[in-house]
């Protein structure tokens, strides 16, 4: 049986990609399958009483190594901040290529804890910052001093003891280009060294807050249970940074989004389905309705998708469980099916992560591939005609095309970068002035444009001739051309549009991360929580796939 | 050190704000970051430039012919880029592409080393007195070695070489003498039992 794969026009909707969840495809899930053999190391940890000072991690493997450095400094509360506008952090993080010297950690001291003001160089690989749930470490802190377990209680409903409010790489702020480390095989799937960073930095917070405690009372103090430590996860505040990322890299994304729908394809298309993976799918499936009663948000929109994806889910169940056999042929085919037929996009995605967990045979040899040569594609092949481009549009922009941008709430809104912290932001052309410095993120707008003045132009016409007057257009005409050869590359909506939810294009990129638990808290960032019941380095050997539903 | 992914974007930005498209400007941004590969002044000169061009009476050459010649003006090296990038694949046949008075013809280069490698064909350059071998945007050879910014080339021109060998059929059948001493000789059984060996290749 030959199950096509998904059409664009339904998955590379911002409702639908807003709706992805983790799967095995996830790049925390893939780093630490990955990085499981390598040797995990503390290397220096000279904190004093209160925990500040400098710390270092690091994973090793042959010649290579990886060392996160930490930098843990007093901030005054009024000071501390999650918004990226902050320039003041309780800790802040490098991923160092190899082994740091003395000299290294003593300019990097300097650097790292101005971040975005700072100055890296080609040795770094990545570079982050942190703030305390302060009512949580202190409430920690103050439990393992008295020589007692923190409230698990309070530590599930927050789910970390920091929280990340950037993470930064690929030749950011003077850190290396990816060019340099690209060919190294561990670092295949994207943004695997950036995961290193926030994972290492998880256990930097469990070492840091034993470490407090026990100066606070060393007689007493007792360490923070490893079942707790592995509960948390590390927080991250993400806003509207991620959100031009997927539209300025569309063969990543299409790569991303590619394996995915390969995956699906191919279980699909699975006839006959043992009972070993049939019960995986179902356990998986039925463990993880945890991470969705566990997920805690004070979005009204969130609380809603939670409740409908709840109800779709214990529906689905019971379907599996009382009417489904998967005895039939295609039984995952038949799967797939009924869900697009009865329940919601939440739900028709969460399910579609799900199927993957008994196929890593399936999963495994797509995740080398999730990366990107973006600069492959970027010439435009000027040889071709205005015809070509033409249908071109017409077959993989169809309901693009179709978008009225002459109406007000078609084109209310335009993407800009902020003069004092260089982030995008998202504003109403009609209140807000700066329209006129849009950044090329409108690219639905943009492709009806190009359509409509290559609809007047001369069909034979070579595109170079096209350009030398339509210069304006082409970065339009350049996407075209990608999109020819990569199916998933563009979103299928419009990005400056009245009913643009941004946060959808961050959960997109966060699902692909790994993230749970998204809790919007307006519609133009979020926060989530990475690694939350992930094994801790010294576990990672034998460690249990499926932790995330455990 | 500034990486180069800071320099593609920050070229690409600053060649947005001086009044480019963002489509021109995102080959801006990847051509400088190419000339500082190949240590090149690409920020120096694009910064120049830039800074300047308002001051500069620019013509913007949008159909590239054998002879260009800029007369009261000069050409605006992004612009005339583009232009030879895009139409490349129709100039190949031509022997020499002339251009007269060319403003920051550094700029211009990154587009021809892209083309290079887009028809495959080694492209020599010559900015005045200045040349620059392309091969296929893989490096360049050049005697220009210095760091300074050029604000104006006189005679720009362009020969598209054929791929043709660096060494005469004597150096090549020499070498080749030589590598036959890693062959073994094969005795005839050997030979029977080589591929194929038994069947009738009429069949």
């Amino acid at each position: 049986m030959n199950i096509p794969l998904r059409n664009p026009n339904l998955v590379m909707k911002l409702s639908r990609l807003g709706s992805f969840h983790q799967s095995k495809l996830s790049f925390l899930r893939s780093f630490l399958k990955e990085f499981k053999d390598w040797h995990y190391k503390r290397d220096l940890f000279e904190l004093n009483e209160y925990g500040y000072g400098t710390a270092v991690y690091s994973f090793k493997k042959k010649n290579r190594v990886y060392s996160l450095i930490c930098f843990a400094n007093e901030l005054d509360e009024n000071e501390r901040s999650d918004r990226v506008i902050a320039t003041k952090w309780d800790t802040a993080f490098t991923l160092f290529d190899g082994v740091p010297a003395k000299q290294d950690i003593e300019r990097l001291k300097n650097e790292v804890p101005k971040q975005e003001f700072g100055r890296l160089s080609y040795k770094e690989l990545t570079l982050s910052r942190a703030n305390k749930s302060v009512r949580v470490f202190n409430h920690v802190v103050e439990s393992l001093s008295n020589g007692i377990q923190p409230d698990r209680e309070l530590l599930a409903k927050v789910g970390y003891l920091y929280r990340t409010t950037a993470v930064y790489g690929s030749g950011k702020f003077g850190l290396a280009d990816r060019f340099r480390i690209k060919n190294r095989e561990e670092i295949y799937g994207p943004f695997r060294l950036e995961m290193m960073l926030v994972y290492l930095v998880r256990q930097f917070t469990f070492d840091q807050v034993n470490h407090v405690a026990k100066n606070k009372n060393p007689k007493k103090a007792v360490n923070l249970d490893p079942e707790i430590c592995k509960s948390l996860g590390i927080g991250n505040s993400t806003g509207l940074g991620m959100a031009p990322f997927i539209v300025n890299h569309p063969t990543l994304l299409n790569n991303w989004i590619y394996a995915r729908e390969i995956s699906l394809k191919k279980i699909r298309e699975i006839r006959n389905v043992n009972s070993q993976e049939s019960n995986l799918f179902k356990d998986c499936l039925k463990k993880s309705i945890k991470n969705i009663t566990s997920w805690n948000t004070e979005s009204e929109y969130q609380i809603e998708k939670i409740k409908s994806l709840l109800k779709d889910l214990n529906q689905f169940i019971l379907f599996l469980d009382s009417e489904f056999d998967f005895d039939q042929d295609y039984p995952f085919n038949e799967i797939y099916q009924y869900l697009e037929k009865n329940f919601g996009e939440e739900c028709i995605e969460y399910v579609v992560s799900m199927m993957m967990e008994p196929y890593d045979s399936i999963v495994a040899p797509l995740i080398k591939k999730m990366s990107s040569e973006e600069d492959k594609y970027f010439n435009i092949p000027t040889e071709r005609t205005v015809l070509e481009l033409k249908t071109i549009l017409e077959n993989k922009y169809s309901e693009i095309l179709n978008i009225d941008f002459t109406k007000k709430e078609n084109n209310l809104n335009f993407w800009f970068i902020s003069k004092n912290k260089e982030e995008p932001r998202l504003a109403n052309r009609f209140d807000e002035d700066g329209s006129d410095l849009e950044q090329p993120l409108a690219i639905a707008r943009d492709i009806k444009k190009l359509y409509e003045t290559l609809s007047v132009s001369k069909n034979s016409s070579t595109i170079a001739k096209f350009l030398t007057s339509n210069s304006d257009l082409r970065h339009v005409v350049r996407r075209a051309f990608i999109v020819e050869k990569f199916p998933y590359s563009e979103i299928q909506d419009n990005t400056i549009g009245q009913e643009i939810v941004p946060i959808d294009m961050l959960r997109l990129k966060l699902s692909f991360f790994g993230a749970l638990k998204f809790d919007p808290r307006s519609d133009k960032w979020l926060r989530i929580c990475m690694f939350q019941g992930a094994p801790l380095p010294e576990q990672l050997k034998n460690y249990d796939e499926y932790w995330i539903y455990n | 050190m500034r990486s180069l992914s800071e320099i593609d974007t920050v070229s690409k930005r600053s060649s947005r704000a001086a009044g480019y498209s963002w489509g021109i400007a995102e080959e801006v941004g990847k051509n400088i970051r190419l000339l500082e590969i190949f240590s090149l002044p690409g920020i120096k000169n694009l910064n120049d430039f830039l800074n300047k061009k308002k001051d500069i009476k620019l013509e913007n050459l949008s159909l590239i012919t054998e002879q260009n010649h800029a007369n009261n003006s000069q050409y605006c090296p992004i612009v005339a880029g583009v232009s030879f990038l895009d139409q490349v694949g129709a100039l190949v046949n031509l022997n020499e592409i002339k251009f007269t008075n060319m403003s920051y013809p550094m700029l211009f280069l990154p587009f021809v080393s892209r083309a290079s490698e887009i028809i495959g064909r080694r492209i020599l350059l010559k900015i005045d007195e200045k040349e620059f071998l392309m091969n296929f945007n893989n490096n360049i050879n050049s005697n220009f070695f210095s760091k300074e910014i050029i604000r104006t080339a006189k005679n720009v021109s362009i020969n598209i070489l054929d791929n043709e060998d660096s060494f005469n059929e004597n150096e090549w059948k020499e070498l080749y003498k030589l590598s036959e001493e890693t062959f073994v000789e094969e005795n005839e059984s050997l030979k029977k039992s080589g591929a194929g060996a038994g069947l009738t290749d009429n069949d």
